[in-house]
């Protein structure tokens, strides 16, 4: 089995078993589907705003529920926005994860929040992990063929 | 580079101010796309421009305003060439939501002809209604795909061209067709105007709103009474 074939199906593994495990869902299909040759790196590009959006707010996050006293309605815009970009990436468990989180900021209650908030963290460093792994398989691959294999 | 009014038919970005421009062919349809997450941003205008759509995209009701020339400032001098045919602006953003841009257009004479659509992560059956109600065209639960902005293109495609081809080698002139400056926009095909079937179920956990890529999306209601 040559390089390639071997890196195809490593790449194909590792795909199905981030949607399989609930990492991904369709949406990154469909952000997959909006690449092409004009656009070659199109998914690496929202993903990366996805980190930066996502790094930012996980720091509002921490200030906001650092606070004496806290303000529910800051904490869940923050959150909102997270859920909004993560699951326009396909990014599930985070998104998960925030819905969860919303619930606790209209309910007021700040252990839920805090417990959230780390979650959220966790699956976000999780999900940027196997994101990253994801793009250097690809980026493998490109250099060993010159294409990606489409699904 | 463009100048002097003359539209080059090459494609070209050009940057004014927060503004990314492209040159208008008129026969091609010129979405605005409002949205403060910039993530979204960039989705939306791939799956735009994926669909031969010229595509301005703005991070806000108020730059949305600013382009359309309603801010009330001295405006859109330069903008005269860059028509918008359709509005699509997330519902939730600080400062004007995407509801009060939406009452803005409408109520604004010269671009209360411009259909409207929302997008909206919140599945929440009073909110479309609402939305439905101020005039919008149609409203869409995020995440965003394809078959979304599909479905919209089809049916703008169709009301202004009236099926006339104007993809690929033979852009026909937009007098063989009708011309979408004087033709209300807001006509929706035939199937009947005021299905009035309740919008679908809110399942805010589910993973895959829904977005019907149908003519009977559940959540599109045919209001034929936007602008009187």
């Amino acid at each position: 089995m040559d390089s390639v074939t071997q890196l195809q199906g490593q790449l194909v593994d590792y795909t199905t078993s981030l949607f399989n495990e609930g990492y991904l869902n369709d949406q990154y299909t469909q952000l997959q589907q909006l690449q092409d040759e004009s656009n070659p790196d199109f998914v690496v590009e929202v993903v990366s705003l996805f980190f930066e959006d996502s790094e930012r707010l996980l720091n509002e996050l921490d200030r906001a529920l650092d606070q004496q006293s806290l303000d529910f309605r800051r904490v869940d815009s923050h959150v909102h926005q997270l859920k909004g970009s993560s699951s326009s990436i396909g990014a599930q468990r985070v998104q998960n994860v925030c819905i969860v989180f919303r619930n606790f900021c209209e309910a007021q209650n700040v252990e839920g929040c805090l417990q959230c908030l780390q979650q959220v963290r966790h699956e976000y460093s999780l999900v940027k992990n196997k994101l990253e792994t994801l793009f250097k398989l690809e980026q493998k691959l490109l250099a060993a063929r010159g294409s990606i294999p489409t699904q | 580079m463009a100048r002097n009014g003359f539209v080059s038919r090459r494609r070209m970005s050009e940057k004014i101010d927060d503004f990314d421009l492209s040159p208008v062919e008129s026969q091609d349809v010129h979405v605005l796309a409002v949205d403060d997450s910039l993530v979204d941003r960039k989705v939306i205008e791939r799956l735009l421009r994926i669909s031969s759509c010229k595509v301005t995209a703005v991070d806000s009701g108020r730059r949305a305003l600013q382009f359309l020339g309603l801010d009330g400032e001295k405006s859109s001098a330069g903008f005269d060439g860059l028509k918008v045919d359709l509005i699509i602006t997330d519902y939730c953003m600080p400062g004007m939501t995407g509801y009060e841009l939406l009452k803005k257009v409408k109520e604004s004479s010269t671009l209360r002809e411009i259909p409207v659509v929302i997008m909206s992560s919140e599945n929440v059956l009073a909110r479309i209604d609402r939305c439905l109600e101020e005039g919008a065209e149609d409203f869409i639960v995020k995440p965003v795909k394809l078959s979304d902005v599909k479905r919209l293109k089809d049916y703008m495609m169709r009301d202004d061209r009236e099926g006339s081809q104007n993809k690929g080698i033979n852009k026909r002139k937009l007098s063989e067709s009708s011309d979408p400056t004087s033709s209300p926009p807001s006509i929706l095909p035939s199937s009947s105007p005021s299905q009035s079937q309740s919008s679908s179920s809110s399942s805010p956990s589910s993973s895959e709103p829904s977005s019907p890529n149908s003519l009977d999306s559940p959540t599109r209601r045919l209001k034929m009474t936007n602008s009187v």
